[in-house]
């Protein structure tokens, strides 16, 4: 099949079918802000940090194919402004203790925090009274820092397929909770992978914490997305 | 010329911003070339005794008093500068704020295993700052004007604020300078 030509921010790039604008744009060197999303899960579009305006609409990247001759705005002030505003929210609407998180420099969503300059939010604190899960023998749940992206819940699931983790409650109740049964059985592998799969800290895997010293996280010297802007990103 | 005035102020902090300000190494020699102190922990000076350029705030509002001091520093400072990450979402001490207060100072002073039990008394006297019913970042208080995340902020970055702030030029804060631990 042909290529898609399409733009971002009027940079001529070239795209595959069936690709989705931020894959598209990650093809093309160009960093489209996800949270919600995680390369090889089917995307859902729920956080909207990856917000772009096509044809002066507001769409999400991660879930948005590409379409012919396309022209993508990704970085204009309102845009990244608006962007920065969800962030904000995340930030306000949870109890995030950076400095007591032991996901603090390899978090995403405080990554985009310094991507974007997040000093101060501008909205007020809510503090809501959320729970810790530590039953799990090798998983602590801490609902404080849950983001509702439902990473975890895409993609962990046992050998015969169920699912390890669901959203129950609904609206701005929505919690994560474990399946105890299946968490009691979980590998090494599993509880790792369920830890790196979760982009803040609601999924720390026990015993093993501030394991990679200051300085050597994975956002202590460079943005998140410079992989991409690079052209080293996977 | 009179030397630039610098106030600051440890409200629900630990003084680790002071002591990451005091962490500037030999600078500290060129620091005070540079400015004068005023009220400040620093020097020990209780009350402000003139115009400040710069405030630098420690710690999140947790109790009338810093309410009090806070609203002070607004009052007396061209630039107030919410220094950490106590100051700027309430840090440690905001670990309380989903839980009500009442039930904080009844684990605190009646039903902790370490309080004596003759002496089970929540302390209501009237020369005590009377605690809030959460921990406020100092933003939603009064306005502040810059923000210097870290816990502590690093000295490099306390350093390049408060030189630029009083210098007149813009900050520039690069990336490795912005860390939220």
């Amino acid at each position: 099949m042909n290529d898609i030509r399409f733009t971002i921010d009027g940079k001529e790039c070239l795209g595959k079918p069936g690709q989705t604008i931020v894959e598209a744009a990650k093809a093309n060197g160009v960093y489209i802000p996800v949270l919600c999303h995680f390369e090889g899960l089917k995307p859902v579009g729920s956080c909207r940090i990856c917000t772009v305006r096509v044809g002066g609409r507001f769409m999400a990247a991660c879930t948005q194919p590409l379409i012919e001759g396309m022209a993508v705005e990704n970085t204009a002030p309102d845009l990244e402004d608006m962007r920065k505003s969800l962030i904000e929210m995340l930030f306000v609407e949870g109890n995030h203790l950076c400095p007591s998180c032991e996901k603090s420099g390899n978090c995403e969503l405080q990554a985009l925090a310094y991507r974007y300059q997040l000093m101060a939010p501008r909205f007020p604190y809510l503090w809501p009274r959320r729970d810790i899960d530590a039953s799990a023998p090798l998983l602590m749940l801490d609902g404080n820092r849950c983001i509702q992206c439902l990473r975890c819940v895409r993609a962990c699931r046992a050998k015969d397929g169920r699912k390890v983790f669901a959203a129950v409650d609904r609206s701005h109740r929505v919690k994560i909770e474990v399946d105890k049964k299946l968490a009691a059985h979980l590998s090494e592998d599993q509880a790792r992978r369920a830890m790196d799969i979760c982009p803040v800290g609601a999924i720390l895997r026990k015993e093993t914490g501030f394991a990679v010293p200051i300085g050597r996280r994975k956002f202590d010297r460079a943005p998140i997305g410079s992989d991409v802007e690079k052209g080293t990103g996977r | 010329m009179s030397k630039p005035v610098i106030a600051t102020a440890s409200l629900a902090g630990c003084f680790g911003c002071h002591m990451s300000l005091l962490d500037i190494d030999e600078r500290i020699l060129g620091l005070i070339d540079l400015v004068e102190f005023n009220k400040s922990p620093i020097d020990d000076i209780k009350t402000f005794t003139k115009p400040v350029d710069v405030g630098l705030i420690e710690g999140g509002c947790c109790n009338s008093e810093n309410v009090e001091v806070l609203r002070s520093f607004r009052k007396n400072c061209k630039v107030l500068v919410s220094v950490g990450e106590c100051a700027i979402m309430g840090g440690l001490p905001a670990m309380r704020n989903g839980i009500p207060i009442r039930e904080c100072l009844e684990e605190a002073y009646l039903n902790s295993p370490t309080v004596d039990p003759e002496d089970r008394l929540i302390p209501n006297d009237e020369d005590l700052p009377i605690i809030l019913d959460k921990v406020y970042p100092c933003h939603e208080v009064v306005k502040i004007d810059h923000f210097l995340p870290g816990c502590p902020p690093s000295a490099d970055l306390i350093w390049e604020a408060v030189t630029a702030l009083v210098e007149g030029r813009p900050l520039q804060l690069t990336y490795d300078l912005i860390k939220f631990d």
